[in-house]
C-alpha cells in the first residue's frame, strides 16, 4: 500500500518538473517578498542592533529562511479538493482502492520536494549573496531544521485539508478559501514574527497551530535552537500533528455520508 | 463616442446579471479583499509599536500612503486586472472571436473583464487616508483635491499601461507565462515609502516599472513633503505615457498575432 503513495510522490515531482517554467517566476516573487520586508524591517530597526531579542542579521536572516520554507511547505490542496468536489471528479476518486486523503498529502510531497530542492535551496543560496544573512554553518541545527520542517508541513498539509473537506460543507467556499491564505500568512508569522507581536496576540497565537507551520521552524534555525527549547519547538508541533487529525477524520466521515445525498 | 458609452453599459448590465446569480462570491470577495487590507494594517501597525519613525516616517503618513494606494488600486481592479488573459484569450482563443467585431479589441478585452465592484475599494482607501491623517496636521489647500484625482487617474495609468504591455507580449506567444504576479509584487514595493529601499530599487521604481508614481509621490505631495514634489507632479505625465505605450505595443502585437491554432 505504501508504494502506491510513493508512486503518488513520484509522479507528482516528475509532473513539476514537466512544469517548471511556472516556477521561475516563482522564485523571483518570493525574492521580491523577501526584499520587500527586508527593506522595511531595516527601516524599523533603524540604528538599533537588537529588536525583541532579535538582532537585525538575525531578522534578515528570518525573512529570507521563512519565505524559502513557505516555498517548500505552501500548496493548493484546500483549493484542489474544493474543485474536485466542486467538479465531482471526487465520485471517482471515492472508488478508486487508495485513501483520497493520504492521496492528497502524497501529491503535495512531491510538489513540495520539488519545490524544495529546486525552488528553496538554490534561492537560500542566492539570497545570502545578495542580503546580508547570517546561515549557520552545516552541522546538528540544520537537521533539527528538516524534522521542525518537515513537521511544520505536515501542519499545513492538515490545515489544507481541513479547510478542504470543510468546502463539502458549503456551497460556496471561495471566500473561505482566501481568507484562510491571508489568515495563514499572517498568524504563522510569516509577514511577522511572532515575538514581535503585542502580549495578548501572542498569547492567543500560542493556542493556534499557524505557529508551528513557520515560525517554529524558522527560529530554530536562526537562532540555533537547542536542548530543552528545541525539544519543547517540536513538541509543540508533535501534538499540532496528532490533534489536527482527529477534527479531519470526523469531518470526512461525515462528508462522505453527505456526498450520497449530493449525487442524488 | 456615444455608441461607446452605450455599449460599455450593455456590458455593465450583462456583468451585474451574471453577478447577481453568484450573489454570495461578491460578499465573499468583498470580506477577503478587506481583510488582506486589513493584515497590511495589522502588519504598519505592529511594525511601529517598535519604532516611532520609518525612515522619517511617521505611523499615520505611513497609513495614509497606504490608503491613498487603495484608491488608484481599486480602479485598476476594476477595469484593468485581467489575470486570465494568456490562458482564456490566447490559449483557447477567444481572441479571435474578439478579432471578428467592429469595437477596438482591447475596449472589448477590458469591458469583458471588469469587475466594477472593486470600486467599493475606494470607501476602504479613503476611510484608510482619513484614519492616517487623524494623528497628522496636513493643509489641504483647494486644488490639492483637483490634483488628488489628477494623480490618482496618473497612478491608474501606470498600472493599466503595465499590465496591456504585459498582456501584449502574450500575443506574441502562446506559452503559459507568469509575469502578472510578479508585476503585482513589485507594484507592492510603491505602497511604502521609497526612501527605505536601496537606490537602485527607487531608481526601477521611478523610471523603469513607475509603481512609486501610483502610490508613494503623490501620496508624500499630498502630506505636504517638499522632497519629491516635482516628481508627484509628473505622475499624470508618467501615467500617459505608460499608458499610450502599452496601447501601442497592444496594437502591433494585435498585428503581429497569429492565433494558436494552426
Amino acid at each position: 500500500m505504501l508504494r502506491v503513495y510513493l508512486e503518488v510522490i513520484r509522479i507528482r515531482f516528475l509532473m513539476m518538473l514537466a512544469y517548471r517554467v511556472y516556477y521561475y517566476s516563482g522564485v523571483i516573487n518570493y525574492s521580491l517578498n523577501i526584499g520587500v520586508y527586508y527593506f522595511l524591517w531595516n527601516a524599523v530597526y533603524g540604528g538599533a542592533t537588537s529588536l525583541n531579542g532579535m538582532t537585525a542579521v538575525q531578522m534578515a536572516t528570518y525573512i529570507a529562511v521563512t519565505w524559502m520554507s513557505r516555498a517548500f511547505y505552501f500548496n493548493n490542496l484546500d483549493y484542489e479538493i474544493a474543485a474536485e468536489i466542486r467538479e465531482g471528479q471526487v465520485a471517482v476518486q471515492l472508488i478508486r482502492p487508495y485513501q483520497y486523503l493520504l492521496v492528497k498529502a502524497a501529491e503535495s510531497l512531491g510538489e513540495g520536494l520539488f519545490r524544495l530542492l529546486l525552488f528553496s535551496a538554490p534561492g537560500l543560496i542566492i539570497v545570502s549573496l545578495v542580503l546580508p544573512i547570517q546561515l549557520p554553518s552545516f552541522g546538528s541545527v540544520w537537521m533539527k531544521f528538516a524534522l521542525s520542517l518537515f513537521l511544520g508541513f505536515l501542519i499545513n498539509v492538515q490545515v489544507n485539508l481541513l479547510i478542504g473537506v470543510l468546502t463539502f460543507f458549503f456551497l460556496n467556499n471561495q471566500g473561505l478559501l482566501r481568507a484562510k491564505r491571508v489568515l495563514v500568512d499572517l498568524l504563522s508569522g510569516v509577514v511577522i514574527p511572532i515575538p514581535f507581536y503585542p502580549e495578548w496576540a501572542q498569547a492567543i497565537l500560542s493556542f493556534l497551530p499557524f505557529q508551528a507551520i513557520s515560525y517554529l521552524p524558522s527560529i530554530t534555525l536562526v537562532k540555533g535552537l537547542d536542548g530543552e527549547s528545541f525539544i519543547q519547538a517540536i513538541g509543540i508541533q508533535l501534538i499540532w500533528v496528532l490533534v489536527l487529525c482527529l477534527p479531519i477524520l470526523v469531518l470526512w466521515a461525515i462528508a462522505k455520508k453527505r456526498m450520497t445525498v449530493q449525487g442524488g | 463616442m456615444l455608441s461607446l458609452v452605450s455599449l460599455f453599459l450593455e456590458y455593465l448590465k450583462q456583468y451585474i446579471k451574471t453577478r447577481l446569480v453568484y450573489r454570495w462570491d461578491f460578499l465573499a470577495q468583498f470580506i477577503s479583499d478587506l481583510l488582506f487590507q486589513a493584515v497590511n494594517l495589522i502588519f504598519i501597525l505592529v511594525i511601529f509599536s517598535h519604532t516611532t519613525q520609518l525612515k522619517g516616517w511617521t505611523q499615520g503618513e505611513v497609513i495614509f500612503i497606504y490608503g491613498y494606494f487603495l484608491i488608484p488600486w481599486a480602479f485598476f481592479a476594476s477595469f484593468f486586472n485581467i489575470w486570465t488573459f494568456n490562458d482564456r484569450y490566447i490559449i483557447r482563443g477567444e481572441l479571435d472571436r474578439i478579432l471578428t467585431r467592429p469595437v477596438h479589441s482591447l475596449l472589448q478585452v477590458l469591458m469583458e473583464n471588469m469587475t466594477p465592484e472593486s470600486l467599493l475599494g475606494v470607501i476602504n482607501g479613503i476611510v484608510v487616508m482619513i484614519w492616517g491623517m487623524s494623528a497628522l496636521e496636513i493643509e489641504w489647500a483647494w486644488y490639492d483635491l483637483l490634483l488628488m484625482i489628477l494623480f490618482i487617474f496618473g497612478g491608474v495609468a501606470v498600472y493599466g499601461g503595465i499590465n496591456i504591455l504585459l498582456m501584449s507580449i502574450s500575443l506574441y506567444t502562446d506559452s503559459k507565462n507568469d509575469i502578472q504576479p510578479i508585476i503585482f509584487n513589485i507594484g507592492n514595493y510603491g505602497r511604502y515609502p521609497v526612501n527605505i529601499y536601496h537606490r537602485l530599487i527607487q531608481i526601477v521604481l521611478t523610471w523603469i516599472l513607475p509603481f512609486a508614481f501610483v502610490g508613494f509621490y503623490p501620496a508624500s505631495f499630498l502630506l505636504d513633503q517638499q522632497a519629491w514634489r516635482e516628481l508627484a507632479f509628473l505622475t499624470p505625465l508618467v501615467g500617459l505615457s505608460v499608458l499610450l505605450i502599452g496601447i501601442v505595443c497592444w496594437n502591433r502585437g494585435i498585428r503581429h498575432y497569429r492565433g494558436a491554432g494552426n
